[in-house]
C-alpha cells in the first residue's frame, strides 16, 4: 500500500451537464432515467440534436469576463468554483503558489475561430476587423487560464489535449503532480465547448457519425442495435484533488480515492478505435490499482452510439470483465450525449454516488440491445439498487488512437 | 457630428464592451481608466467598434486622445458624420 502522500483522493466534485448543474441534480436525472437532449440551429448546416447546459455563468463571472473569455472558460469556471465549495476548500486561506489546474479538452478554439471568421465575412474580409481577443480566446490554455485568472491562482495551469480522453487525462495529471509534490491542490477534470462548432457537428455527420432521430432525447443509443452516431454535448465536471495525507488533516469529506489508472495509444488509427489496446489500458490500469476484474463493481463504459466503436469496447469489456460475475457495465452519453473533453470526468461523477447509494444507473434508449453488445451485467433502462459498489473502471476513448482507463474506489 | 454626440458614442460603446460598469456619472474631464475598470484590451475594443460602427480609422498615434469623454470629442467630433 502506497503512503498517504502518494494516495490522492477527491474532495470536490464540480459539474455541468446538460441534465443538471449540481451533482446531486446530475445524479438524481441519471437514476430516475432523465436525459436532456435539446436541439441546435447550427450556422450553415441545419438543426441537429445536442446536449447544451443552462447553469447561470453570472453565479461566479461578470458580465465583461463572459464577453472576453471563451464559453470553455465559463465552464471552467463554474465547475472550478462549484468544486471547491463542495471541497470546504476557501483560497483566501490559502497558498494559491501550489494549487494547480489541469483541465482536458478535446479541442479548443474552433469555436472561437469559426465566429470570427464569420464576423470577418460581414467585413467583406477586411482583417483589420479580426478581433484582438482572437488570440487569448483561442490559446490552448485559455479554459485552464481562465480558472486561475477569475480565481487568482498562482500555480500551474494547463489544458490536457487527449481528444475525448481528456477528462480522465485531466483527472490523471492532476493526480501525478500532487504526487510528484508540485502543487498541494489540483483542480482536474476536462470541459467541452464543443457544441458552439458547426465544424464539429459537420466533421462527424461527413464521417457518417453524426446521431439522428426525431426525439432528441432519444437520439443518444449506445449499444441499441439502430444506434446511428454521436450527439455532442458540452459541459464541464472538475475535482478538487488532494494527497490522502493532507485531506485527513484538514477533516475533508472524501468521494473516492484516485486507485489507478492507464493512459496509452492505438497507433491503428485516426478515428478507429482498436480493442486489443482498450483491454491493455484497463489492464495496466487493475495492475496499477493492484486489483483483479472481480474488484470492479462499475464499468462506466466510453461508447458513444457509433456502430463500430459500441462493439470494439464491449469486445474489450468482455475479454478483461467477462469472468467477473459481479460487475455492472453502464453508460451515460444515453442521457448527456457525448461531452467530447468533458466526458470523461462527466461520466465518473454520474457513477461515483453509487458508493453511498448503492445504485447503478442504466444506459437508457436501448429498444432493441445489439447483439455484438450483450455484456453479462449491462445494466440497460432500469437502475439496479442494492449494489455493493467499492470501485469503478472508467473509460474513455478518443482520436488518433487514446485510451484511458481511471479506477476511482470508495472511500475508507 | 458634436462633441457631446461624440461622448453619447463613445459611452453607447464602453456600455458594450464593460457591461458591469455603472455609466450614469462618468465625468468627461476625467480619464476614463480612472473611473472605470478598463483595461488596454478595452481600449483596443472602443477603437475596433469606432472603425466598425463608424468607419473611423484611430491610429495607434493617436490612442491617447482617446484618454477622456472630453478628449475624445475633441478628437472624434470632425471624423465622424453626425
Amino acid at each position: 500500500m502506497k503512503s498517504d502522500d502518494q494516495r490522492i483522493v477527491i474532495t470536490g466534485i464540480g459539474l455541468t451537464a446538460p441534465n443538471g448543474n449540481d451533482l446531486a441534480s446530475y445524479r438524481t436525472n441519471l437514476v430516475e432515467g432523465r436525459p436532456r437532449i435539446g436541439t441546435l440551429d447550427l450556422r450553415y448546416m441545419g438543426t441537429a440534436p445536442a446536449g447544451i447546459c443552462d447553469f447561470d455563468p453570472l453565479r461566479y463571472q461578470k458580465k465583461r469576463e463572459i464577453r472576453v473569455g471563451t464559453r470553455a472558460g465559463s465552464i471552467a469556471i463554474y465547475c472550478a468554483h462549484e468544486a471547491l465549495a463542495d471541497a470546504a476548500v476557501d483560497l483566501a486561506g490559502r497558498d494559491t503558489s501550489r494549487v494547480g489546474v489541469y483541465i482536458g479538452t478535446t479541442e479548443h478554439g474552433n469555436v472561437e475561430t469559426e465566429n470570427e471568421v464569420y464576423n470577418l465575412s460581414q467585413f467583406d474580409y477586411d482583417t483589420r476587423f479580426w478581433s484582438h481577443h482572437h488570440n487569448p480566446r483561442t490559446v490552448a490554455n485559455n479554459p485552464a487560464g481562465e480558472i486561475t485568472l477569475n480565481l487568482d491562482i498562482h500555480g500551474p495551469h494547463y489544458t490536457i489535449g487527449a481528444a475525448c480522453a481528456a477528462g480522465n487525462a485531466g483527472m490523471i495529471q492532476g493526480a501525478q503532480m500532487l504526487q510528484l509534490g508540485e502543487v498541494d491542490l489540483a483542480l482536474a477534470g476536462g470541459v467541452s465547448e464543443s457544441i458552439r462548432s458547426f465544424g464539429i457537428f459537420a466533421g462527424f455527420r461527413s464521417q457518417g457519425a453524426l446521431a439522428e432521430h426525431e426525439d432528441p432525447n432519444r437520439a443518444s443509443r449506445p449499444f441499441d442495435r439502430d444506434r446511428n452516431g454521436i450527439v455532442v454535448s458540452e459541459g464541464g465536471a472538475i475535482y478538487a484533488l488532494e494527497r490522502l495525507s493532507d485531506a485527513r488533516r484538514r477533516g475533508a469529506r472524501i468521494h473516492g480515492e484516485l486507485r489507478g489508472w492507464a493512459l496509452n495509444s492505438d497507433a491503428s488509427d485516426y478515428v478507429l478505435p482498436n480493442a486489443e489496446r482498450q483491454v491493455e489500458c484497463m489492464q495496466a490500469a487493475l495492475r496499477m490499482a493492484a486489483m483483479t476484474p472481480e474488484d470492479i463493481s462499475i464499468v462506466s463504459t466510453h461508447a458513444t452510439a457509433t456502430q463500430q466503436g459500441d462493439k470494439q469496447e464491449c469486445r474489450a469489456v468482455r475479454e478483461v470483465f467477462g469472468e467477473s460475475p459481479r460487475t455492472c457495465v453502464n453508460n451515460t452519453k444515453s442521457y448527456i450525449g457525448h461531452a467530447m473533453g468533458a466526458a470523461g470526468s462527466l461520466e465518473l461523477a454520474g457513477n461515483l454516488p453509487a458508493f453511498v447509494d448503492g445504485i447503478v444507473h442504466p444506459t437508457i434508449n436501448i429498444e432493441h440491445l445489439d447483439p455484438d453488445c450483450e455484456l453479462p451485467n449491462l445494466v440497460i433502462n432500469e437502475s439496479r439498487d442494492g449494489v455493493e459498489v467499492s470501485a469503478i473502471l472508467n473509460s474513455s476513448f478518443g482520436m488518433l488512437g487514446i485510451n484511458s482507463a481511471l479506477i476511482v474506489t470508495r472511500p475508507e | 457630428m458634436t462633441k457631446e454626440e461624440v461622448h453619447k458614442v463613445v459611452l453607447d460603446i464602453i456600455e458594450e464592451i464593460a457591461p458591469d460598469e455603472d455609466l450614469s456619472d462618468v465625468k468627461p474631464e476625467v480619464r476614463l481608466r480612472d473611473q472605470l475598470d478598463l483595461d488596454s484590451m478595452d481600449f483596443l475594443d472602443i477603437v475596433m467598434e469606432l472603425r466598425k460602427r463608424h468607419g473611423v480609422e484611430v491610429p495607434e498615434a493617436d490612442y491617447p486622445k482617446l484618454a477622456s469623454l472630453d478628449s475624445c470629442g475633441e478628437y472624434l467630433a470632425d471624423k465622424i458624420s453626425a
